[in-house]
């Protein structure tokens, strides 16, 4: 082809193409998930596995019988169902029953996402849903800690450090003694390290760094919201705790922030596309979470807060729309930000 | 006269899914997700609602020709307010637990839009008889629609039924999630999704025997729309 036939060829849009598909990126927050879920499997017993199990079967089951029903093609093939269920399972105390995650996966997967159209439409992340409503339903068998590596021998079970941390910070001290006088507190290379209490994909705090590199490397993720929504909890955590580290090192690690910022906001459909819009979502996540920490009553708030966030993306997205290249400015009075 | 007998039976039976008041008018909604957290408390409410609203029909088609159109919602109101002040001291005197479980929303049937609106969109215009069938029909898909979303909401959200004038008030049955009931469905969150539940199959219903899908956006859609008087339609249909 000489340069001349190359200019005269016209086409419509999309101009440029990449390997990206919805199969590969779902491929590649199944790899990311992979270090949580080993760890999960060595801090808790091989019952980590039989919960993913039953959560990833259930999902991908309920969204082949919805599309099904429904009439519409089916969707299994681009494995967003088998990230809910892995979600859901990252979700869960080890001690869970098995019917309540599938009753968590037949919710997240046929109210919240099948019933508003499948993957893309939903208008809050199902996997969280799955999460609050079993919180809602089971708080009992939600909050039912086990102590790690306890499963070899006999299993213990034990509050989690948040809560401790939380009930420390209402009775107002989070001075380091206060802190580490705790029974059976983990320390901070325990926290890192994940051997400490918790749902099964929180409790790692390396595994899901090591989870958000390889998404970063892979660019299925930018560091936007989980940067702004970690920074935003540590600086009020910062200040909160009167500057005092050690504090700032727990409320970071403990809980689920860390798996909340970086599997569970970032989710395509429910944050804003652009840089502006994602910071207001992340800062807006990060304020209620450590909201619902500090004064609220549960002693965790990160899937509320991603949920909340999540309901206000399609107002944050008209707040923070661009201005179309060459349009005029609107005249005062239009609410123009 | 078998023409009439058909009109009339008509008249009692699109109350049940055609024109079902909570389904597909999508009216009293309040008291359907407050007092629908039990099988008693559900039907209590429904049949309470159901008498006043048999009667309130038959006076005010009795009278519609005495009540001037300008203050005719004051009037109605008035109307109902008195029946609903009779059926709140029989429930009081006759059945008193009825009474604790409802609470305000016994009293607040005087502003529940079902009743209003039949007022206004039927017995306003229609004889006496269509009237007290309209009523008829209206309640029965009320009380209906109110035992589905109980049952459904108590027998998940705590696993068993329990009706307070059968068997000594004591569970009907064993609880079948044993201690863990999905307490969800007894909360507000649940009834909603129930409710979102129902108005999907009674619209899969009314789509399957050729009746439109309720819709917001257009007034031709609504099952009203041949009964109703507002501006809005007017405008829509010039």
């Amino acid at each position: 082809m000489s340069n001349e036939e190359k200019l005269l060829v016209v086409s419509p849009s999309p101009h440029v193409r990449s390997a990206a598909t919805v199969t590969r990126i779902m491929f590649d927050v199944i790899v990311a998930c992979v270090p949580s879920l080993i760890a999960a499997v060595i801090l808790f017993g091989y019952r980590v596995l039989a919960i993913t199990a039953v959560s990833v079967g259930t999902c991908m089951l309920a969204e082949w019988v919805c599309r099904k029903v429904m009439k519409r093609h089916n969707t299994l093939g681009d494995l967003s169902a088998v990230v809910t269920g892995l979600l859901i399972a990252f979700n869960v105390p080890v001690s869970i029953k098995l019917w309540m995650v599938a009753f968590a996966g037949i919710v997240a997967i046929v109210v919240v996402k099948q019933f508003f159209g499948g993957i893309g439409m939903n208008f809050v992340n199902p996997a969280l849903i799955g999460r609050i409503v079993l919180l809602a339903s089971f708080p009992t068998a939600m909050s039912n800690w086990v102590q790690p590596l306890s499963w070899r021998t006999d299993v213990v079970t034990t509050a989690s450090p948040l809560a401790e941390i939380g009930n420390l910070y209402k009775a107002g001290d989070v001075s380091k003694s206060a802190i580490y006088s705790i029974d059976n507190m983990p320390s901070l290379l325990d926290m890192l390290l994940g051997k400490r209490s918790g749902s099964l994909g929180e409790v790692c705090a390396l595994a899901l760094l090591i989870g958000l590199a390889y998404l970063l490397i892979r660019k299925v993720i930018k560091p936007t919201i989980p940067f702004f929504y970690i920074g935003t909890v540590a600086v009020i955590m910062l200040i909160a705790g009167k500057f005092n580290f050690v504090f700032l090192a727990y409320e970071l690690m403990a809980g689920g922030l860390l798996l909340g910022a970086i599997f569970m906001a970032t989710d395509y459909t429910t944050s804003p596309v652009n840089f502006r819009g994602q910071i207001v979502y992340a800062i807006g996540c990060g304020l209620i979470t450590a909201l619902i920490r500090l004064f609220g009553s549960l002693p965790e708030g990160v899937s509320f807060a991603i949920i909340i966030m999540n309901i206000l993306t399609p107002h944050i997205e008209n707040f923070t729309s661009p201005k179309p290249f060459g349009s005029e400015k609107k005249k005062k009075g239009a609410d123009e930000k | 006269m078998a023409e009439n007998k058909r009109s009339l039976f008509k008249e009692f039976s699109k109350g049940f899914i055609d024109e079902n008041p909570v389904l597909r008018l999508v009216l009293g909604t309040c008291p359907t997700l407050a007092v629908s957290t039990s099988v008693e408390s559900a039907v209590g409410m429904g049949i309470a609602a159901s008498i006043v609203l048999i009667c309130s029909n038959i006076a005010i088609s009795a009278l519609r020709k005495l009540i001037p159109s300008k203050v005719r919602i004051p009037a109605y109101i008035v109307i109902i307010a008195s029946f609903v002040t009779v059926v709140q001291m029989l429930v009081n005197a006759f059945v008193p637990t009825l009474n604790e479980q409802l609470g305000v929303y016994l009293p607040l049937i005087v502003v529940n839009c079902i009743i209003l609106g039949r007022a206004e969109a039927f017995a306003g215009k229609n004889n006496v008889l269509a009237s007290a069938f309209d009523g008829l029909g209206m309640g029965v898909g009320f009380t209906t629609a109110l035992f589905c979303m109980g049952f459904i909401r108590e027998f998940l959200g705590t696993g068993t039924i329990t009706i307070s004038l059968l068997n000594g008030g004591n569970a009907l049955f064993p609880a079948v999630f044993g201690d863990n009931p999905m307490t969800i469905f007894i909360l507000a969150p649940g009834g909603f999704f129930v409710f979102g539940m129902l108005i999907a199959l009674a619209n899969f219903i009314a789509e399957k025997k050729g009746k439109k899908a309720a819709q917001l956006h257009s007034c031709k859609a609504c099952p009203m729309f041949e009964t109703c008087t507002s501006g809005e339609k007017e405008a829509e249909e010039k």
